[in-house]
């Protein structure tokens, strides 16, 4: 069971000179167990201040945050990051990487054993498990970061532009896994990106944060995440209901864009 | 037409005669670093006219041989060296304690240098304190020491090793320091997420992530303590490889001073050789992160 509930958070950074940034202002929302909620926006909305709040690596000037009616007050492994540059440990093995977590709690060896060679087949990664993880690409080490999550048994899946770093083809066959560990786990997962078309790919759940001050201005409930499971993603990127939404989001963007331009 | 196309050898390449059929297309070749390869040939050279004109220096008598041996002399001089020894030492035991003398101060330097580099890359208040001290003793060449370190420790073996260890202590400080302060802080934060304590993500986060540093330090402080003993022992020793040549060119036994200087060169080397191979084989990652 996982309940995430963010309660009127903001975040504001004080400047000399009396000036502030407002990077968050009265944010809520409830996530629950099994979503899927991708978090859209122009650089500055604030996603990725929420997201390390959320994380537990920064702490809201107002409003607090629970899971599962507990505060969250600092990271631990109930609420996992996967980063956009992987965050891997060059110097430890791609078995090793992924057991780090079960290690550090001491976890008994034939037991990680098992799960890690149990990740390395549902991230497609087996026989890799002795090698050096700067000897993988881009994709492969974000599969190994997605494994070294899973491998905890988060409740919460936070992922910060996790795909950023790939070119096109991985990316899309990222999504793809993506969707797959989803469907396959039942976990929640909160996943935030620039990309319009990964947010209404992967989000059954969409937010749409603006900047000055960051907030959510529009959500979406969407169909495309569970479809995805079953149909071809082209087919699913390409249908005009797909691009309608793509579309009326672009436009919002845009003009949120031109809004602050305008201020300027 | 034909001659294009054929590849040079492999050989003609490493010798720096011939140009990669790649490299032969380029344009642009001045200011193109990748176009100035090793040119061992011209190495080659070099030290095949230096050897011959050693010899010849040395049959023909264009210098006093005082001021400059043959090498035949040199060489004679190292086959009775090494046979008889030197002022009671043999050849190996003048080596033996200059090395040695390095590798214990190199190691103090860092049982003390290691752990206060770390302080001072994790806390504020520590770096504060030690910043001062630190930064004004590093640039400090350590010959400029000799005259307190004598004076406080005498000439025996503890001084030597004092000396060496104020050189490599401030070397590595720095060293720990820096490793320490790279570290990604998104790896930081994935290791406090996945449920480590401070204490593991010290010692299986950030420790690992110095060690590239932490080594780069080692050699440095081998390479700056070789020197140092060196200097060292020509002022106060009764064994070692400097204090050899000092005793040698007391007596004006160039033959023996240039015998010295060859094998203080040949260890420095090796040294820094075997340093580089120690890197590759304990910290496979450098440079990976």
């Amino acid at each position: 069971m996982t309940e995430l509930a963010v309660k009127h958070v903001s975040m504001r950074f004080a400047l000399p000179g009396g000036d502030g940034v407002q990077a968050l202002k009265d944010v809520s929302f409830t996530l629950t167990t099994g979503e899927l909620l991708t978090v859209l926006g122009p650089s500055g909305c604030g996603k990725t201040t929420l997201l390390n709040i959320i994380g537990g690596f920064l702490a809201p000037t107002e409003g607090n945050l629970t899971l599962n009616d507990v505060p969250i007050k600092g990271p631990g492994a109930e609420r996992l990051m996967v980063f956009q540059d992987g965050a891997l440990f060059e110097w430890l093995s791609v078995e090793k990487n992924i057991s780090f977590g079960p290690d550090m709690r001491g976890a008994p060896k034939a037991e990680t054993e098992k799960v890690v060679s149990d990740l390395l087949k549902t991230v497609g990664l087996q026989g890799f498990g002795d090698k050096a993880v700067y000897e993988l690409s881009g994709g492969m080490q974000q599969r190994v970061a997605l494994a070294r999550c899973l491998a905890n048994d988060p409740k919460l899946i936070l992922m910060d532009e996790p795909l950023g770093a790939l070119d096109a083809l991985t990316r899309e066959k990222m999504q793809e896994l993506i969707l797959k560990l989803w469907k396959e786990t039942g976990k929640t997962i909160l996943l935030i990106t620039h990309a319009v078309e990964e947010a209404l790919f992967l989000g059954e759940r969409l937010f749409v944060m603006a900047p000055r001050p960051g907030r959510i201005v529009k959500e979406y409930r969407l169909p495309f995440a569970e479809r995805g499971l079953e149909e071809d993603p082209r087919d699913i990127k390409a249908s005009s209901e797909f691009i309608k939404k793509r579309e009326e989001i672009l436009s919002m963007i845009w003009e949120m864009e031109e809004e602050i331009m305008g201020r300027q | 037409m034909s001659k294009n196309n054929k590849a040079p050898s492999g050989l003609a390449i490493w010798l720096g005669l011939a140009e990669s059929s790649f490299q032969k297309q380029k344009t642009v070749r001045f200011g193109d670093a990748s176009m100035v390869t090793g040119g061992r040939f011209w190495s080659i050279l070099t030290l095949f006219i230096l050897a011959v004109l050693w010899t010849l220096s040395g049959v023909y008598k264009w210098t006093d041989p005082i001021f400059w041996p043959s090498p035949g002399a040199v060489a004679g001089q190292f086959a009775t060296t090494a046979t008889e020894g030197y002022r009671y030492f043999t050849l190996w035991q003048h080596t033996g304690y200059s090395v040695f003398r390095v590798i214990t101060g190199v190691f103090f330097g860092c049982l003390v240098g290691i752990p206060l580099g770390f302080a001072m890359g994790l806390s504020t208040v520590l770096r504060g304190l030690f910043d001062p001290i630190v930064e004004f003793m590093r640039p400090i060449p350590p010959l400029a020491l000799i005259p307190l370190v004598v004076l406080w420790f005498g000439i025996g073996e503890e001084a030597k090793i004092i000396l060496l260890f104020l050189t490599a202590v401030f070397i590595m400080t720095i060293a720990a320091r820096a490793g320490v302060s790279s570290v990604k802080i998104s790896k930081v934060h994935a290791a406090y997420s996945l449920g480590a304590t401070k204490w593991q993500v010290l010692r299986y986060v950030i420790l690992p992530n110095a060690l590239p540093e932490i080594f780069t330090g080692v050699r440095t402080a081998m390479g700056v303590c070789w020197a140092t003993v060196i200097a060292a022992e020509l002022v106060a020793a009764n064994v070692g490889i400097g204090f050899m040549i000092m005793c040698a060119a007391n007596f004006l036994q160039s033959d023996l001073v240039v015998m010295g200087i060859i094998i203080i060169g040949v260890i420095g080397f090796a040294i820094e050789i075997v340093m580089r191979s120690m890197e590759t084989k304990l910290i496979p990652w450098k440079g990976k992160g």
